[in-house]
């Protein structure tokens, strides 16, 4: 083993942490939060302008807006956050040295020249392409640059994850299989390097087509293997974040996954399947066959989607589980209500839970289907399906992990205790609501990415109903909502890592993971009670699932006859 | 705990809990009802996408479309006297999408059948027609050919939704369904 000198044990969790590993893990969350805040404050700008009756900005400057608020809050500020993700499950979860923390300071360090590339790019003025920067329309060669030197950095912190992982198994730093949790993270990591690559194919001959080295680039190609990348970045972000549930049902429950085979299959799933996903953005486009649209929209037959309601299970099932134990155990919901829902770490999780599953998964299967596609491709739907997922799933599950980790990490408490109770139904409600109004403006067939829905320099127009603009109106009301929520977030974490009152050794109470597995009986059966809170919660899901699934079949068949 | 590595090291030989099993159970059969349903509606819906698409170059595509609207307009429109042009019941018709218009205005008869042609001259736009809310991305160098039968009269408009430059909140085209 390598110099202990080089490790501290952590005086709330018992965690033994390697030094290097503990400042590259806060290194990058905080940069991670510094985009955030970047991105947040474009989104609020985006959120205004649409607003019809607020109109906030110009349209050159809204689309610019646009784009770098794509970068910044779907790509930058995530994948920041998920390499300390990475450094955690592996170096602190494991009790190991982090693998090359050289190379893991190169990865940072080209991930924030990326950023900052790219983003000046944006700002100047000359890439207002979106964050999907369709060919033919052209960005300054940098833009591209910026996203390519950015994607190596990511590869990087892969693969010093990937060698920690050895590290510790050749060391002998833990006993048998791999945490679930970390499990999880070698399932996000092993989809990152897949979509990091898909990025490298499409992007480098952008880049060499926008200055001129390379003649043509075909559109279709260019949406195919660009959504490897798109897409496949979001399911990263779905293992990381499921990951993370696991972590926090153990930290704040003490809770064990109902069966660790279970649970792990799902990952599996999603290694073998979610990154099939990239015809998702193709399903109303010429030149692909309905058979090729249906095997790869489907990830072959839902298995991934089968993989997340699977977790959706198992992951409040776990908790019911563990709340059970306690003695909890009146009627079916007596371990949700006796939940300590103050508590932001776990305020977060369980909003995440239910907001993912029911704004952003059912949603996106449901426009994720061939034909259903017709009525949502391109519309409000697709923010509002999106913002569903990566905002109140993936960013408030990031944030629920933050209130627990940064002050561990950083032996300081919270500065605002009182504020951060509030912060995830402010942030999870405004932005939850943000999510719908939207999807309510798609089905009324108002556009994404479109400055004026009035169409005043238009020579032709169209007369919206009146409930899309207030639609559009209440949407821009909860992102205000929503933008406060993470405006506390961000002051909290910030606040407390600047000023935050040392932790005194002893006053460790509420984030204290517990002990070792000392109470821990063995898997399987014997050890864990039945679920039937959980499992009532499932049902419910399936059927607004099953429901608003065949609502939107109706919607369709009133539409004009198509072959 | 999810956090610790597991007590039995080979995870796989546990048993599984009853409730899981039949939470797997019900949403594997969920998944496969999901999956069909696309199929199904090939053979049983009436919205489906042809797979029909060719590749082609965009000064062709004008050409046919002019030829189309040379043929067959009936009156011009506003300032920029865009032709309205009203195709034979049945025939093969064309709108192309370029910065910022979607060109021409076609007017159909309700109740029959027509092969739209898609395709842009220059950067990939959204086919939006509303208020039915049927969308199609439009792309440059291919041609797509959609059969549609329009099934109410009115004045439909084809609103840009793929973000395509500066102009893009402009490009709107129109579609007149007529009763015969």
């Amino acid at each position: 083993m390598a110099n202990d000198a080089n490790f501290r044990t952590c005086p709330d969790t018992g965690f033994k942490i390697h030094l290097p590993a503990d400042r590259l893990i806060k290194w990058n969350a905080v940069t991670g939060v510094v985009f955030l805040l970047i991105g947040g404050i474009f989104g609020i700008a985006v959120a205004l302008t649409r607003w019809p009756t607020v109109h906030l900005l110009p349209a050159d400057m809204f689309y610019l807006v646009l784009t770098a608020h794509g970068f910044n809050a779907l790509l930058v500020w995530i994948i920041f956050f998920e390499m300390a993700i990475l450094y955690f499950a592996s170096s602190v979860l494991l009790g190991c040295r982090l693998a090359t923390p050289k190379w893991a300071w190169a990865a940072y360090a080209l991930m924030l020249i990326g950023a900052v590339v790219t983003n000046i790019a944006v700002l100047r003025g000359d890439s207002s392409v979106m964050f999907t920067s369709y060919v033919p329309m052209k960005a300054a060669p940098d833009f591209y640059l910026g996203i390519i030197v950015f994607a190596v950095g990511a590869l990087i912190g892969c693969f010093v994850f990937f060698g920690t992982l050895v590290i510790a198994k050749r060391e002998k730093t833990y006993e048998g299989s791999l945490p679930l949790v970390t499990f999880g993270a070698v399932t996000a990591a092993i989809i990152a390097v897949f979509t990091i690559g898909s990025g490298a194919v499409i992007l480098i001959p952008t880049l060499l087509w926008s200055v001129d080295l390379v003649a043509h680039i075909d559109t279709l190609m260019y949406k195919i293997v660009w959504w490897a990348l798109g897409h496949g970045s979001q399911q990263i972000n779905v293992a990381a974040q499921i990951a993370l549930w696991y972590a926090l049902a153990a930290i704040l429950f003490g809770a064990k996954p109902l069966s660790e085979k279970v649970s792990r299959t799902a990952f599996l799933l999603y290694i073998l399947f979610l990154q099939l996903a990239s015809a998702h953005h193709l399903l109303v486009d010429p030149g692909l066959s309905s058979e090729y649209k249906i095997f790869n929209t489907s990830y072959a037959l839902y298995l991934a989607v089968l993989a997340s309601m699977i977790h959706g299970l198992t992951v409040p099932g776990a908790v019911e589980a563990a709340q059970r134990k306690k003695g909890y155990n009146n009627g079916l919901f007596e371990w949700l209500r006796r939940a300590p829902w103050g508590n932001p770490s776990f305020s977060g999780f369980a909003l995440s839970l239910v907001l993912f599953g029911f704004l952003g998964g059912i949603s996106g299967v449901m426009m994720g289907t061939e034909q259903l596609n017709i009525i949502t491709h391109n519309t409000m739907y697709v923010p509002g399906h999106f913002h569903g997922t990566v905002v109140v799933g993936t960013t408030l599950t990031f944030m629920a992990f933050a209130y627990w980790v940064v002050p561990v990490l950083w032996q300081r408490e919270l500065v605002f205790p009182g504020l951060a109770k509030w912060q995830p139904y402010l942030f999870g409600i405004g932005m939850g609501l943000a999510s719908v109004f939207m999807m309510g403006a798609g089905t009324l067939g108002i556009p994404r990415r479109h400055w004026d829905i009035n169409f005043a320099d238009a020579v032709m127009s169209y007369d919206f109903p009146g409930a899309a603009y207030l639609m559009m109106g209440l949407n821009g009301l909860a992102a205000l909502i929503g933008g406060v929520g993470g405006a506390i977030f961000i002051l909290n974490m910030v606040g407390t890592i600047l000023w935050g009152k040392k932790k005194v050794k002893a006053a460790a109470a509420e984030e204290k993971a517990p002990e070792q597995p000392a109470a821990v009986s063995s898997y399987g059966n014997a050890g864990t009670l039945a679920v039937p809170g959980t499992f009532t919660l499932a049902m419910v899901f399936l059927v607004a699932f099953v429901l608003y699934y065949f609502v939107n079949w109706k919607y369709l068949a009133g539409v004009w006859p198509l072959s | 705990m999810a956090i610790f590595p597991p007590v039995q090291r080979v995870w796989w030989n546990e048993p599984i809990e009853r409730t899981e099993i039949l939470w797997i159970t019900i949403s594997l059969v969920w998944a496969i009802i999901l999956f069909f349903m696309m199929p199904y509606w090939h053979l049983a819906g009436e919205q489906n996408l042809s797979n029909e698409a060719y590749k082609i170059r965009p000064e062709v595509f004008a050409e046919r479309t002019e030829a189309m609207a040379e043929k067959y307009t009936v009156r011009e429109e506003g300032d920029t006297g865009i032709p309205v042009v009203r195709p034979p019941a049945g025939s093969d018709i064309y709108m192309l999408g370029r910065l910022w218009e979607w060109w021409p205005i076609l007017e159909l008869e309700k109740d029959q059948t027509y092969r739209l042609h898609l395709s842009s001259m220059d950067y990939q736009h959204g086919f939006s027609l509303l208020p039915e809310n049927i969308n199609l991305q439009v792309h440059p160098d291919y041609e797509m050919v959609v059969t549609i039968k329009p099934n109410r009269a009115g004045e439909y408009s084809v609103v840009c939704n793929e973000y395509c430059g500066i102009g893009h909140h402009t490009m709107v085209g129109k579609i007149y369904v007529v009763d015969k």
